[in-house]
């Protein structure tokens, strides 16, 4: 084999290698083009502050903004405190025995678990039995336990990031493990943990199967007042807009998706900006 | 006088590495004391039993005593809490937390329970001179202490210590990353620091083990070898095994 032939084995190999890279990009790029495009046209105050009339088919979606957003609101009071508390047992205290060992599978399988599953397990424990209805707080702890393995995950790795070396001068000045924890281990993983968490939280923002039978409704003509009350929330309402409604305006069903779009993006964007702010100033 | 007394300490690590074995000698106050030989000999271990560092280690078993000032300390009823603001230790590598120099500096001491400003500025200033390090860095006390030299962290690093206003310092191989210039002022500030303190020290060489002592201990896996006040060690050994570790045929 000559050099010029093994010279252009070697650029095509990169060529191809280059060409999948770009590939990856090509979906997201394109699907945020296309709904820009195709959304854009809608969105205008009345759509995003008004409420729906004539069948859904006109007026605005706020019921539906104001759902997702308490939804994720409920899922981060619940989910956040849990995961964290649990993220900090696992990483700073447990030990490594057959019982952490079975926690950390359960949290590998939970996150495996189909999003429709959950949604069962929701209406059966939330709605049901502990007889909150179909209402924010049974379809926010619903969300919660999908969200929970992405947080203690998310905010386990940010700890055991935090080198060791801090914790043991910590406690040689005479700190106890969990002043250590508080004031320096905690405090460095803080912008880890809070990327985990808004990943966790844009996830659960965007799901529909959870909350399908456990608080999400087809159509409310007002605004939620209580958690126990159902909502309206982005994604269900985009579903039944764009299978349920006969004649549905094509511009309300990807305008309600560019909503949802810019509400998960915008918590993706604030995620990467709070990384890559911390990773500037980190010391060490 | 003594100040720590070391009885028939044992100590075996839960993975079978390094360990003590059977280690008995008395430390004196106000005196350099360093403990020295080829890795692996225990002499971290020792270090780290002084303040219960090790407590953090899986460690298998241990016995014997550590009498400091006559009370064990090894005793499970001991407040370890206590005892590491009386007996403060400097790393290897200069690990400054990652805060500005003065909150390393008053960070023990918030601990404990300090918040009068004008005692934590107090303290910020006489650990950093007792440090070697004050003319450094007196105009950027607020500075990520991470910005410093290796040398100056270090300094730093003694000087956290020191603000607890310790009995017995501890120093474990402190100066091994450093250059000769940083290296000489830790040393001379270890000699200033015994007049008020009780230092034991773990060298990075013979020579400088030769340099500092007051008394020297040869470690060699897990054994005290040898245990002689002043520079006897070095130019009179009694044990073959530290003769030939400090003429250099092993090592």
């Amino acid at each position: 084999m000559t050099s010029s032939t093994r010279n252009l084995i070697q650029r095509l190999g990169f060529g191809m290698m280059t060409l999948m890279a770009v590939a990856t990009v090509v979906p997201i790029i394109g699907t945020v083009v296309y709904i820009f495009a195709q959304g854009s046209p809608a969105l205008s105050w009345e759509f995003l502050s008004g409420f729906p009339r004539e069948g859904m088919r006109a007026g605005g979606i706020l019921p539906a903004i104001v759902g997702t957003f308490y939804l994720t609101v409920g899922v981060a009071v619940f989910s956040v405190p849990l995961g964290v508390a649990a993220a900090i047992y696992l990483a700073e205290y447990a030990p490594d025995n057959k019982w952490t060992r079975l926690i950390r599978i359960a949290i590998i399988n939970l996150a495996g678990i189909p999003s429709v599953v959950y949604g069962l397990f929701g209406l059966g424990l939330f709605v049901i039995f502990l007889k909150f209805g179909a209402s924010i707080l049974a379809a926010s702890l619903t969300l919660s336990i999908m969200t929970l393995p992405v947080i203690i995950s998310a905010s386990e790795e940010a700890l055991r990031a935090v080198p060791q070396a801090f914790r043991t001068v910590s406690i040689s000045v005479g700190a106890t493990r969990w002043q250590t924890i508080r004031r320096i281990v905690l405090k460095e993983a803080l912008p880890g943990i809070l990327t985990g968490v808004i990943l966790g939280l844009e996830r659960a923002a965007g799901e529909t199967a959870p909350i399908l039978f456990t608080g999400a409704a087809f159509f409310l003509p007002r605004l939620p007042h209580s958690p126990f009350d159902a909502t309206m929330a982005l994604p269900y309402h985009l579903f039944v807009i764009s299978t349920q409604i006969p004649e549905m305006p094509i511009q309300i069903q990807y305008g309600t998706a560019l909503v949802l779009l810019i509400f998960v993006l915008g918590m993706n964007l604030t995620a990467t900006i709070i990384r890559s702010r911390a990773r500037a100033k980190r010391q060490w | 006088m003594n100040k720590i007394v070391i009885e028939n300490l044992s100590l075996q690590y839960s993975d079978g590495t390094e360990s003590l074995r059977s280690v008995s000698m008395g430390i004196p106050a106000n005196q350099i004391t360093v403990l020295f030989g080829p890795a692996g000999g225990g002499k971290s271990t020792l270090l780290r039993c002084l303040n219960r560092l090790n407590d953090l280690t899986e460690v298998r078993a241990s016995t014997g005593k550590i009498l400091i000032d006559g009370v064990n300390i090894l005793d499970p009823k001991t407040d370890v809490i206590a005892l590491r603001r009386r007996v403060g230790m400097v790393f290897a590598r200069p690990v400054v937390l990652p805060m500005s120099i003065r909150g390393n500096l008053t960070y023990g001491l918030e601990l404990a329970g300090e918040t009068r400003r004008a005692r934590l500025d107090e303290a910020v200033e006489r650990s950093l001179r007792l440090a070697a390090i004050w003319d450094e860095v007196n105009d950027r006390l607020d500075d990520p202490a991470i910005a410093l030299s290796g040398g100056q962290q270090q300094r730093v690093c003694l000087a956290r210590v020191l603000a607890l206003q310790p009995e017995i310092v501890l120093l474990d191989e402190p100066t091994s990353g450093l250059d000769p210039i940083s290296t000489g002022k830790v040393e001379a500030a270890l000699q200033e620091l015994k007049k008020d303190y009780t230092i034991v020290l773990v060298p990075h060489s013979v020579q400088q083990a030769a340099r500092t002592a007051d008394h020297a201990a040869f470690f060699l896996q897990g054994e005290l070898v040898e245990f002689r006040a002043g520079q006897d060690i070095f130019t009179n050994p009694r044990d073959k095994r530290t003769e030939d570790y400090v003429t250099g045929r092993f090592g």
